[in-house]
């Protein structure tokens, strides 16, 4: 997190910055020893989403000399918005999956809470992941039942039915949700989560944030 | 102390009007392991319910000692367990180990204690390896465990299993059997298993209606199949009842003594 936050207030002129922001990433992927391809497998969902926002930049903001490109017109401001947003999406971007592939869910709602994030936000973040498979199973039989059926939607008065389904899944949801809650009092639950194990934030880790910081801090302020 | 059940004329209305409970009659003693049978909408979810308080009828309720009050509320859920039918609703938690320690915590025991429960109640149900795994990970008869496990790990007095062999395929409805019969406990469960109940309870409650209207040995409830018949239950086709052997309780494990310190 304290790379990206370096990567985006960096302006695109530091460019040093962002060759340091790499080379730490790099190290830490070798030290946990993920392949580039994994980081690729899982990089190249999300970077395509932003970098198309991006990509429009360049003809759209006027600005520094322009570039004839057929018919249309190239600036240089807008490419350089261009380069600054595509390096920072890819250091967060790369940077967040490190930290997917290396730290298990439960470990980062931990480590969340550590950080002083609302209780009540990390709580839901809690039960999304525990239910999202859940209603995604559910979604999916509900789906397998409307096409046994003959189910074929050509056009859109016949996808009304898509409506009582979703109508259906949240009525099951919330009737789920009570029966959760039935089960936490019954367990004892009065309105306060407890939390089994403390994340300790451990001498190792302490060493390992500060050498990210102390390669990546100074080179920073020296480049601002 | 105790872990008996007493109710006396227990009566409930959902909020709709609709009757739940009619005038329930139920007595269970220290040690006894009851199945309560009876047809779809008989009552039996909402009588489990009210076991641990999470509805509250009309009529006179005693459970492990307490009268059930507003006040006694949260005394009475530490010492009664209650295993939901689906354990997608017992398992709520990120990790197994998380959900199994989290009546413990609401308990207020310390880490090291807590620590010794989950290891304890997961050996218990022979889950010893999972801890770490998240409940999507699991079987339907491994969540099945661990949700008996979470409520395990809290020494209740008396456990009670809302369907337990529901939805499992036979080799892991066998695992749950040889689970629940390692269990020493006060025990009531519901369910349409008609043979799980012979091998696992020697006594049988079945309901019908919001009431009770049968109430006596396995044995003799379970080969009376014209009472059955009246109520919606079946013995499967060519079972043979005689041929059932309830194994003997375990003479002296430790959850035994335990619960026999609490319960004179």
């Amino acid at each position: 997190m304290a790379i990206t936050l370096i990567a985006v207030t960096t302006p695109l002129a530091a460019w040093p910055v962002f060759v340091a922001c790499a080379v730490v990433l790099g190290a830490i992927a070798a030290a946990a020893r993920i392949p580039p391809r994994a980081i690729w497998r899982r990089a190249r969902f999300v970077l395509p989403l932003v970098l198309f926002v991006a990509v429009f930049v360049p003809f759209l903001r006027p600005g520094g000399t322009a570039y004839e490109l057929g018919p249309l017109t190239v600036y240089e401001d807008g490419l350089a918005v261009l380069a600054a947003v595509a390096l920072k999406a890819t250091t967060g971007t790369i940077g967040a999956v490190l930290l997917a592939t290396t730290t298990t869910f439960p470990a980062v709602l931990r480590a969340l809470e550590s950080l002083y994030v609302p209780r009540l936000f990390v709580l839901i973040a809690a039960f999304m992941y525990r239910y999202l498979f859940v209603i995604v199973e559910e979604v999916g039989r509900m789906r397998a039942a409307l096409s046994s059926r003959g189910y074929r939607p050509r056009n859109a008065l016949q996808a009304a039915a898509i409506g009582r389904m979703s109508s259906a899944l949240f009525l099951r949801t919330y009737a789920r949700g009570e029966r959760v809650y039935l089960a936490m009092q019954a367990r004892g639950y009065r309105g306060e989560m407890p939390q089994l194990v403390p994340l300790t934030f451990g001498r190792g880790d302490v060493a390992f944030v500060a050498l990210v910081l102390l390669a990546l801090v100074p080179l920073r302020v020296i480049a601002a | 102390m105790s872990c008996a059940v007493h109710a006396t004329g227990l009566t409930y209305a959902y909020p709709n009007g609709q009757p739940g409970l009619r005038g329930v009659d139920l007595h269970v003693t220290h040690g006894e392991r009851v199945a309560v049978l009876g047809p779809n909408g008989a009552g039996k979810t909402t009588l489990m319910l009210h076991l641990n308080g999470l509805l509250a009828g009309e009529g006179a309720l005693e459970v492990a000692g307490l009268d059930v009050t507003r006040k006694a509320l949260h005394e009475l859920r530490l010492r009664v367990g209650v295993v939901f039918q689906d354990p997608d609703d017992q398992l709520f938690m990120p990790t197994v180990e998380e959900d199994v320690a989290f009546g413990p915590l609401n308990m207020g025991l310390d880490r090291a204690e807590i620590a010794a429960r989950v290891a304890e109640s997961l050996a218990t149900v022979r889950m010893e390896g999972a801890a770490e795994r998240a409940p999507f990970q699991l079987s339907m008869g491994e969540r099945r465990r661990v949700a008996i496990a979470t409520v395990l790990a809290m020494r209740p007095h008396l456990l009670i299993l809302d369907e337990p062999s529901a939805n499992l395929d036979p080799r892991s409805r066998r695992e749950l059997l040889d689970v629940l019969e390692s269990i020493d406990r006060t025990m009531l469960l519901t369910t349409h298993d008609l043979p799980l109940a012979a091998e696992l309870c020697e006594r049988t409650v079945i309901m019908s209606a919001g009431r009770v209207v049968a109430d006596g040995p396995s044995d003799e409830i379970l080969a009376d199949a014209a009472l059955l018949a009246e109520h919606d239950l079946e013995l499967p086709a060519g079972f043979d009842l005689s041929r059932i052997e309830r194994r003997p309780r375990p003479p002296q494990a430790v959850p035994r003594a335990a619960a026999t310190a609490a319960c004179p």
